[in-house]
């Protein structure tokens, strides 16, 4: 036995009963795979909490939105003040340009008790209606020209400044020079709440109106019908177009040279930035194809172009994810190449492509670059009724909402974020949904 | 006809000659469909194809043609002083003519005659018609006007009849091809396919109309003024000319921009990049599957925010938020309340882009990270390692080029990121190193120039596209070469 | 006197297995994944310095209990392992116990070559290294070049230690994985079919390096083919359906086995 154990090849018989401990440093090894945890779970926090934060500042700050302050106070319809020489018989221009402010004005000021004399404090009383309240009461007059010289309750929109104090979202302990709204005006707001003149409202007006240079009055109807009809283009060419190239591109397409090009190509475009594609669109479809500027029509064609690499490559994932059992089956029973994609392959693969375009379409839906380039970044008060006139598109509203300087802006864009935001989830749980519901595993 | 009912009646002759030819095949058939080559709808479809496409070629052709035709003839009738004025004094007056025949189109008989009677009542004459004219119109105009009524009247006649006449050819010689042993299918499956590869090429068409229009209006730009004076031009300051410079039109040096859009770049990177990572390697490699299965798709929400609302976000909220912390932080260490930080600055936009970015980079990173084979985790376990081990030794550096490709990606989209940029950035173009002061980038000043009153000719509007082009080639170069990058590495997992 | 010839050297192990030390104990080890069981209750102990192959059909549980033995299935979801496995002394599924500090002792060698995406001479001191085994580069110079010399495959590479080992042939890289193992000095060596992705050539080295490993380590290896058992093991152990069917002397298992099922799965029946 002493010989075998000074051999070396067979030391390790010797010690084998119980062999020593060895030091490999554990504890300190340990403590770097906790560290190194820690960092993972903090990034992932990291990342938790500013998506939280983001949706809460605009929640916090755009929930309002959907409520109005309204001023709701006899108006009478001074015959004095709109038609002082009764003209409205042979002068129907009269009604339409006679100065409703002040018939609002008076209303309040007299609920208010302010004298008529009282220039300052008239002004201040002007402060606080909405100049919305020029077509509102116009409009009134002009369908029932009757109530002149009558009194009729009236409803109407509060001023933008005066609807922010009201939702207590001016800071008054700001010195009254710094604020946009006085004390005695505050002091008024008190007053009319009491009373019950003064009260929130839901404010269709957001869902309704177009753009206007007051916050009060000013609304994503235009914005969301622009959206609405580029997202309608997008569908209409962009899905059967991806479509399209990728069942050449998956079925059909031989192996060379030039499928080669398009597959690197549609690669590249999908991370071409936004705002390049307004560039093509301004260049070719305004300036070269003469299409009017600002419409939905050509917002409609840069967003295709823009989603088309999107949806090739879902809709390509997706037919590859077909087995080729099932195209050797088809083609087995004497079918062709063409009916056996269009009859087998595209209807299983259809839940992917859907779910594809609907992401797609939902990135389309947010895209704001390209869309200031062509021009949709316009004052638009009226709903457009065709693709051809000018429109704007929800976040491009957002956009131009954010540069107003005003506090109820503020308000407004946050609102339409949550709108647009509402939309955006809609689809994406739309696309879950889709996704779960015909998921299949081969 | 109008062009749409001209649609209309050809839809008509296509959908009449899809049954008379389902119908006609059929009847050949004598009730036993094996004596066909193909099932009767494909007969239909074939002579609905011939149908319907050579009288929509027709109808493309001449509504892109026949303008070019009529605005060259009636040009050519000008008086010869006008055909000296410059061009775009004739374009402005060939416009003005299409106005006033719009307008006649709409006049009886008795009024046309008297506005050719007396031309100075034409404008208020069309007025009434809801044609507003900018001023009265020469008298050479009314009777170009008339030319161009009378030529688009005929154009339109004589379209009509030809593509009703090319349909009705091509049904009647498609249908008389139907036989029994007739290949229907193989024809019809044919058109399809061209349909299919022509639907491919609009890839490459976007590609192709991206550079070429891009590129025009950029040597239109570079006419203007000298490329080296872009590329390398360190001042940005496109409306007014510098002192003693020559170009009276400013001056567009791409240098400061490009300097701003990397800076911002490189701060987004800076919080994206690590977050992003070892949010991917905790997902990948810690996360049981009911945490990944939440915090997953939470992070990819990020993504999904459209940048607007990001722009947003830093504009109210983060800008505002690191001014008032640096009023504060200035406040207590040296007692003066004045803020250090801009709301609008490189650390605001490029912090909010770095968090739009997190989802990117981690995404893409977890795709990578999990294409390395586990079997490398198995023979660094195997050994003893512990899993952080494994990470660092073994996965990180087998994953590296793929992270690369990752992260370049993600830099091409930081490159060329827009609303956040343009809400949060500023617009003062300047080189500078302090991250707490705006800078601008290449996308805010495309912007920038672009929105507002546009004149094709002004090298204010014509610098955009030269600045789309650089942004253009930059991100290219980047993404294919990312992709090459990711490309090599799937290979060598595969 | 030092030097022992090769007979010597067999004599005084096999005397050394007459002793019987066991190694590792399993005992009623059960393996479950999810709520589909692997192994049930299997009693089988791995004795000291002697080749122990695991055989039998394919999804039989030799594999499973295989890494049951340095807790690899720890890092398989979903997967329970009940019963108890000791080795020396050390209740290996004990929360005491490291599973770090476990692996170093019981290495592994996979069905797979997997070497790492590095050089021949960081794949070998990659264990050394995680775990602190040598204080300076000398040091581990030498770990390196006396793991791939144990593992035969010094001569082959001393030259371009500092090349990928990816680049290798097949059956270098599996013995380069040895080497990495070896590298650790691990009382254990666990193979997984080391030889199931090799030709005949690189399978018959790496076998003499199985049996050349034996002096200095205790190695159990799964195996697909029943003559590779024969040839490297001294004790086979023969698992069916999630069983142990018999453990035995290889001798006595492929001449008179004790079970029917051993003699009909080494006779081609099944498996």
């Amino acid at each position: 036995m002493s010989q075998v154990s000074t051999s070396p090849t067979t030391a390790a018989l010797g010690a084998a009963s119980k062999p020593e401990r060895r030091d490999i440093g554990l504890r300190g090894r340990y403590a770097a795979e906790r560290r190194f945890r820690l960092y993972g779970m903090a990034a992932i926090a990291f990342g938790l909490i500013f998506l939280f934060l983001l949706l809460f500042s605009v929640v916090s700050k755009g929930y309002t939105a959907f409520q109005q302050s309204m001023i709701t106070i006899p108006v009478e319809f001074s015959e004095q003040i709109i038609d002082k020489d009764n003209e409205r018989a042979t002068n129907p221009q009269k009604l339409v340009s006679a100065n409703y402010p002040v018939v609002a004005r008076n209303a309040l000021a007299k609920v208010l008790g302010v004298g008529e004399d009282d220039r300052a404090g008239l002004r201040a009383v002007n402060g606080m209606i909405s100049d919305s309240v020029r077509t509102q009461l116009r409009d009134l007059v002009t369908a029932n020209p009757s109530i002149i010289g009558t009194t009729q309750t009236v409803t109407f929109l509060a001023h933008g400044d005066l609807d922010s104090a009201f939702k207590g979202q001016i800071d008054l302990a700001v010195p009254e020079n710094n604020r946009k709204i006085s004390d005695k005006q505050i002091g008024w707001m008190n007053q009319l709440a009491e009373s019950g003149a003064l009260s929130k409202h839901f404010n269709t007006g957001i869902f309704l109106n177009g753009a206007s240079s007051r916050p009060e009055a000013a609304g994503v109807a235009v914005a969301a019908v622009g959206s609405l009809y580029m997202m309608l283009i997008v569908l209409v060419l962009a899905l059967p177009i991806g479509v399209a190239a990728s069942i050449y591109l998956e079925e059909f397409a031989p192996k060379n040279r030039f499928t080669d090009l398009i597959e690197v190509n549609i690669n590249n475009l999908a991370a071409v930035p936004s705002i390049v594609y307004g560039l093509l669109g301004l260049a070719v479809f305004v300036n070269f194809a003469g299409f009017p500027r600002s419409a939905s029509l050509v917002g409609g064609l840069v967003l295709t172009l823009m989603t088309l690499p999107t949806i090739i490559i879902a809709t390509r994932s997706a037919l590859k994810a077909v087995p080729p059992s099932i195209r050797s089956a088809a083609l087995g029973l004497g079918a062709s190449k063409m009916q056996t994609v269009f009859h087998h392959v595209l209807p299983l693969a259809m839940p992917g492509i859907l779910t594809g375009t609907i992401i797609g379409l939902a990135h389309a839906l947010g895209e704001t670059a390209p869309l200031l380039l062509i021009g949709m970044v316009a004052f638009v008060a009226d709903i457009p009724s065709t693709p051809l006139e000018p429109a704007t598109a929800l976040p491009v509203q957002i956009y131009m909402w954010a540069n107003e300087a005003e506090r109820a802006f503020v308000e407004r864009t946050s609102g339409a974020i949550i709108l647009l935001l509402v939309f955006l989830i809609l689809m994406n749980v739309g696309a879950i949904l889709l996704r779960r519901r015909f998921e299949r595993r081969w | 006809m109008s062009i749409s009912l001209l649609l209309l009646v050809v839809a008509v002759i296509g959908v009449a000659g899809y049954m008379v030819g389902s119908w006609r095949a059929n009847a050949l058939a004598g009730g036993r469909l094996s004596n066909l080559h193909s099932r009767p709808g494909y007969y239909g479809s074939f002579v609905a194809i011939w149908a319907m496409l050579p009288a929509i070629v027709v109808l493309l052709v001449w509504i892109v043609a026949s303008p070019i035709y009529i605005s060259s003839t009636v040009r050519a009738g000008f008086p010869e002083e006008v055909k000296a004025t410059s061009q775009a004094e004739q374009n402005l007056g060939y416009n003005m003519i299409g106005a006033i025949a719009r307008g006649m189109a709409m006049l009886s008989a008795e009024e046309r005659e008297a506005l050719f009677k007396d031309g100075t009542t034409a404008r208020s004459l069309l007025a009434t018609k809801g044609v507003p004219l900018a001023a009265d119109p020469a008298p050479y105009m009314l009777k170009s006007a008339d030319d161009l009524s009378r030529m688009s009247r005929a154009s339109s006649t004589f379209l009509s009849i030809l593509v009703v006449l090319a349909a009705a050819v091509g049904a009647f010689f498609s249908y008389r091809a139907i036989a029994p042993r007739f290949r229907a299918r193989n024809r019809v499956e044919g058109v399809m396919l061209v349909g299919l590869i022509a639907a491919s090429s609009i890839a490459i068409l976007t590609t192709v109309g991206i550079v070429a229009s891009m590129a025009t209006e950029a040597i239109h730009f570079f006419n203007r003024v000298p490329a080296w004076e872009f590329f390398f031009g360190t001042v940005w300051d496109p409306r007014f000319a510098a002192a003693g410079s020559t170009d009276s039109s400013g001056q567009f040096g791409l240098i400061p921009l490009l300097a701003g859009t990397l800076y911002i770049g490189l701060v987004a990177m800076l919080v994206a990049v690590p977050v992003g990572l070892f949010a991917a390697i905790y997902m990948s490699e810690y996360a049981s599957r009911h945490v990944r299965s939440v915090a997953k798709p939470l992070l990819e929400v990020l993504a999904g925010i459209p940048t607007i609302v990001y722009g947003f976000f830093a504009l109210v909220t983060v800008g505002p938020f690191l001014r008032d912390l640096s009023e504060q932080l200035n406040g207590l260490v040296t007692g003066d309340y004045s803020n250090f930080i801009q709301a609008q600055s490189v650390l605001t936009a490029g912090f909010v882009m770095g968090i739009m970015l997190i989802p990117y980079v981690s995404s893409l990173s977890d795709d990578i990270i999990t294409a390395v084979p586990r079997a490398m985790r198995d023979g660094s376990l195997g050994l003893g390692a512990t899993r952080s081990e494994t990470i660092k030794r073994v996965i990180l550096p087998a994953a590296l080029p793929g992270i690369v490709g990752a992260l370049l990606m993600t830099a091409s989209r930081a490159v060329g990121e827009t609303m956040i940029v343009v809400l949060a950035a500023g617009v003062a173009a300047r080189i500078q190193l302090n991250p707490f002061e705006p800078m601008t980038t290449v996308t805010v000043k495309i912007v920038s120039q672009l929105t507002g009153d546009l004149e094709f000719t002004s090298p204010q509007t014509l610098v955009a596209f030269a600045l789309g082009i650089t942004l253009f080639f930059i991100t290219l170069c980047l993404n294919i070469y990312a992709l090459y990058i990711v490309r090599k590495y799937r290979e060598q997992y595969e | 006197m030092n030097m022992m010839s090769e007979a010597a050297v067999e004599k005084a192990l096999d005397k050394k297995m007459n002793d019987i030390s066991y190694k590792m104990i399993g005992k009623d080890v059960s393996v479950y994944y999810g709520d589909k069981r692997a192994l049930y209750d299997v009693n089988l102990n791995v004795r000291q310095n002697t080749v122990t192959a695991l055989i039998g059909p394919s999804g039989c549980g030799k594999s499973t209990f295989l890494r049951t033995l340095n807790r690899m299935n720890d890092t398989i979801e979903g997967c329970r392992v009940t019963g108890r496995i000791t080795l020396d002394t050390d209740d290996i599924y004990d929360p005491n116990i490291d599973v770090v500090e476990l692996r170093a002792r019981v290495g592994m060698v996979f069905q797979k070559p997997n070497p790492f995406p590095k050089s021949i001479y960081e794949n070998v001191a990659y264990g050394p290294r995680i775990h602190g085994l040598a204080k300076a580069k000398a040091d581990m110079d030498a770990i390196v070049e006396s793991s791939l010399q144990k593992a035969g495959l010094w001569n082959e590479v001393k030259d371009r230690l500092l090349e990928g080992g990816t680049g290798l042939s097949g059956g270098q890289q599996q013995r380069l994985c040895i080497a990495r193992a070896v590298a650790v000095s691990p009382e254990v060596i666990l193979m997984d079919e080391p030889c199931s992705a090799l030709d005949p050539i690189a399978t018959a080295k790496v076998e003499e390096l199985i049996h050349e490993l034996r002096a200095n380590f205790t190695i159990v290896i799964v195996t697909h083919s029943m003559q590779q058992a024969a040839r490297v093991s001294q004790r086979t152990a023969m698992f069916h359906l999630g069983n142990l069917v018999e453990e035995n002397d290889t001798d006595k298992m492929f001449t008179n086995p004790d079970d029917q099922r051993t003699q009909d799965y080494i006779m081609g029946r099944f498996g």
